[in-house]
């Protein structure tokens, strides 16, 4: 499959001729008007609307019934230029001229109305994309790692795997009413991607025998209570993905809880049965499956599998050559400090990807439109793909045309650098568009992060390797247990007032190692920033040899601090003085949330996270 | 061929008995000015007018009908050769916006045979439309003053409009600026809902199915507003009477007067809406 090509042959954009999925239908938006006619007119009761529409892709907006949020699905996170026209479009004609990018590599639109979503998925039909159960009690968007295809250490490219699987199980039966959400992950590697926090989970691996399969992990998910998902078993041939995906969805459908909403997601269902059982019944119930199901939808499986196939073999036509180093000096050149924290190479030698940073995922109309046509004129690829870290990613730009592609999307005002360091700090929606959300993460991440590049701290090597999460509330939307520093938001009682604040976590890791973060203490949501400050503070004073604010953190977790910081206890000693708020007399911002003007209350009202 | 008395169409919005349709196509405005039968007035700045605009156009800067009476209008419409019953084709290079809201005010005055070009300047001249940059000057004529009241509404007709419930208000600015505050029970139709990717509007039977879907019925009243001049509201008007709306106003003096006339506002709280723009 790899042959030797000649150092100097390019790519061509012809090699990339991916047929695109087209995942949207057009009778779902004449059905979806219909159903908004019925219900205005009381035809249909609340719960059914509610069903229907969040099976659709539409949440209702923060405390604003008449108000949706649509999501739209992005399988794998890929992106074609004409669908970032269409949405840039469609964000302008009915929502509020931005878009968002989630932290499940789908992308929102917020602020539309009710009786326009219909409108919208029409436009987004014409483009191949859907909404179709982006929310709902059903198989969510099938997340693939960003650098699968390019990544250096990844054993195969997973993407057309991931495809297969998304579009196998949309609109398939088996999974439109599933006790709660389901969510499915793929990453390139060990070091990529989320496959420890979902229900499934998979890590591409060829086997001593040459054989093509994937580590699956089962039973992972953030929320009230946590769990990192497990090993199934020590390898898992991609003859078994479809009939091993399909076992664990039939078990969970058939016994996850469907009384208790606070513990209706199969990780509850795992840990209660216990993982040797589940385990045990997963690998029964693949067997009745590869019994029972008929050759009519293995061959609808594998038929999607062999075209993308066909299609991808064609481009990978170097062999696997060492990542090369960026050398940068560094001078305070903004292009070399983008370089520097955008820019990686990539296994296909001479070829880059290249990051776009946005502030808490949040992209403007004429941002998609420049960025599109950027795509298009460099990227060999010719799409992109947006990251769980709430960034774009676009690939296989030649070296020769990097900077050509950096001054295009400067244009715009898409030059920030610092995607690949702490400065890009993911933040869920927060109390701009969600029922469950305490506070604004989503200004928080954008504040950080703007505040952190001001600081200069994204080209500040030993700090590259940590993440900064901050969710809106306990349920981890924003991935809070997985980052190097996390927050989620709540109310508390300072000194006789409510304040917004966030309990702040250390040494939660993404990828396959996965780790889930400890709790540290609560920090002021005005005092968040301070607080971080002062961590990186005592990290410079701490630190020994060359090690980073990551490793650091994680050694301070396990009581092994080789400093006068030895534990968690000590450094809470360190920063609760940061913590402090004045009475509200005298501070009153304090006790304001990001984002308002008004003293802050705890608001919320039903969650539509479950159907 | 356009020359011909037609009944009034619900499927195409003529304007009038003579019948130009309220958006009118290219090939319908270069066959009248082949026959020297319109006026097309063109609303850009003089210099911009002077570089280049479609032949035999009119120069009517924008800013010129802002502070003129009716009467004051009527002068204009003389001073650039329009008779009473003179098709008047409108255009402009801001997606319509200006266009249409000096198309409104000469109805407003009386000249009832008025339309926008179906498309902006930049448009037409993407299309390898001639054009031509000589000043036009038109002979002084007649025109009667016969002020529309029917098509206009005023803030005390707009107050009580918004407790009726056969009167749709409709704000047409955007979704962020409508969420901040707007008229008590105005409704949200932004009017980038309402443009194409070719042309200033989309097509009638795509704004008929947005009505549609918001369960707003085709008979009832509409008053549509923006935030200060009617211009936005002004593109508004016309695309709900392409839509085949008969009873249309536009509350000209916008949220603007209302503000500072101290009336009541509504406002959504309790949700940070403008921190999820990117701008």
């Amino acid at each position: 499959m790899n042959n030797n090509v000649a150092p100097d042959s390019k790519f061509d954009s012809n090699l990339f001729t991916r047929s695109h999925i087209k995942w949207g239908k057009k009778e779902e938006t004449d059905n979806f008007a219909q159903k908004v006619k019925l219900y205005r007119r009381h035809s249909l009761s609340d719960d059914d609307f509610r069903r229907f529409r969040l099976q659709h892709g539409a949440y209702g907006s923060r405390l604003q019934m008449g108000y949706s949020m649509i999501r739209i699905k992005i399988p794998s996170g890929e992106i074609t230029p004409d669908q970032l026209e269409k949405i840039a479009g469609l964000s302008e004609a009915f929502s509020i001229g931005s878009a968002h990018v989630s932290t499940r590599q789908n992308i929102q639109l917020h602020w539309v109305q009710l009786e326009d979503v219909s409108e919208v998925m029409r436009g987004l039909v014409e483009v191949g994309l859907t909404t179709r159960e982006a929310c709902g009690n059903t198989v969510r968007n099938v997340m693939c790692s960003h650098f699968a295809g390019v990544c250096a250490k990844e054993e195969f490219d997973p993407t057309p795997y991931s495809k297969a699987i998304a579009q196998f199980f949309l609109r398939n039966p088996v999974c439109q009413n599933l006790p709660r959400k389901f969510k499915i992950n793929f990453s390139c590697c060990a070091d990529h991607g989320l496959v420890r926090i979902a229900d499934i989970g998979l890590v591409p691996m060829i086997n001593d025998d040459g054989v093509k399969g994937f580590r699956v992990y089962l039973g992972g998910g953030l929320g009230a209570a946590s769990f990192l998902g497990h090993l199934l078993e020590d390898f898992t041939s991609e003859d078994r993905l479809l009939a091993t995906c399909l076992a664990t969805i039939r078990l969970f459908d058939r016994y996850g809880n469907r009384e208790n909403m606070a513990r209706n997601r199969m990780r509850y269902f795992v840990n209660e049965t216990g993982w040797d059982t589940f385990q045990r019944m997963v690998i029964k119930e693949r067997s009745i499956v590869e019994m029972t199901v008929a050759n009519s939808t293995l061959e609808l499986f594998r038929f999607h599998i062999e075209n993308e196939q066909k299609e991808m073999s064609k481009a990978q036509r170097y062999l696997k050559l060492p990542v090369l180093d960026i050398q940068n000096t560094l001078r305070g050149d903004p292009y070399e400090r983008w370089m520097h924290t955008n820019v990686v190479s990539q296994k296909q030698q001479g070829y880059f990807t290249a990051f776009v940073t946005l502030g808490a995922g949040d992209i403007t109309a004429n941002q998609l439109r420049v960025l599109s046509g950027a795509i298009r004129d460099f990227s060999v690829e010719r799409t992109a793909r947006n990251t769980p870290q709430q960034n774009f990613a676009i690939r296989y730009i030649n070296e020769k045309d990097l900077y050509s592609f950096y001054a295009r999307i400067a244009t715009a005002g898409l030059i920030n650098p610092g995607a690949l360091t702490i400065a890009s700090a993911v933040g869920c929606t927060g109390t701009t568009s969600c029922n469950l959300a305490i506070t604004n993460s989503h200004r928080l991440a954008k504040e950080i992060e703007y505040k952190f590049l001001e600081s200069q701290h994204d080209i500040d090597d030993d700090l590259r390797d940590s993440t900064i999460k901050i969710s809106g509330c306990p349920n981890s939307c924003g991935q809070h247990e997985v980052a190097t520093i996390g927050f989620f938001g709540g109310a508390s009682r300072i000194n006789n007032s409510m304040a917004p604040t966030y309990t702040m976590l250390f040494s939660g890791n993404t990828g396959e190692r996965g780790e889930l973060g400890k709790t540290i203490m609560r920090v002021p949501a005005k005092r968040v920033i301070n607080i971080l400050r002062k961590i990186i503070e005592i990290y410079k004073h701490e630190k020994s040899g060359t090690e980073t604010l990551r490793q650091w953190i994680s050694k301070i977790v396990n009581g092994i601090g080789t400093g006068s910081v030895k534990g968690v206890d000590d450094i809470k000693v360190l920063l609760s003085p940061v913590a402090q708020l004045d009475p509200v007399e005298q501070d009153p911002e304090s006790y304001k949330d990001y984002g308002s003007d008004i003293r802050f209350s705890a608001k919320t009202a039903r969650g539509e996270c479950a159907a | 061929m356009y020359m011909n008395t037609k009944k009034r169409d619900s499927s195409t919005s003529v304007s009038t008995h003579i019948g130009i349709p309220i958006i009118c196509d290219t090939d319908t405005v270069r066959a009248l000015i082949l026959e020297n039968a319109v006026r097309i007035v063109d609303v850009r700045k003089l210099d911009e007018y002077l570089q280049g605009h479609i032949k035999s156009a009119a120069s009517l800067p924008f800013s010129q009908i802002l502070e003129k009476d009716p009467s004051g209008i009527v002068d204009i419409l003389e001073n650039l050769g329009i008779t009473d019953t003179m098709p008047v084709v409108i255009y402009d290079d801001t997606f319509g916006a200006l266009a249409a809201r000096v198309a409104w005010t000469f109805e407003y005055v009386g000249h009832a045979n008025t339309a926008l070009l179906e498309m902006t300047f930049s448009q037409w001249k993407s299309m390898g439309l001639e054009t031509e940059s000589k000043n036009n000057t038109f002979a002084k004529t007649e025109h009667t003053l016969l002020i529309n009241h029917e098509i206009q509404a005023d803030a005390s007709y707009v107050d009580l409009a918004k407790e009726q419930e056969d009167k749709f208000l409709i704000d047409t600015r955007e979704r962020l600026n409508f969420l901040t505050e707007h008229i008590p029970n105005a409704k949200n139709l932004p009017y980038t809902m309402l443009r194409s990717d070719t042309n200033i509007l989309r097509k009638p039977e795509e704004i008929r199915r947005l009505i549609e879907n918001r369960g707003m019925s085709f008979d009832s009243e509409f008053i549509t507003y923006c935030g200060s001049a009617g211009t936005l509201s002004g593109l508004t008007y016309y695309a709900l009477k392409l839509a085949g709306i008969k009873n249309v106003k536009l509350y000209s003096k916008s949220f603007r007067e209302w503000k500072m006339l101290g009336k009541s506002k509504e406002e959504f709280k309790d949700a940070n809406y403008w921190d999820l723009s990117a701008d």
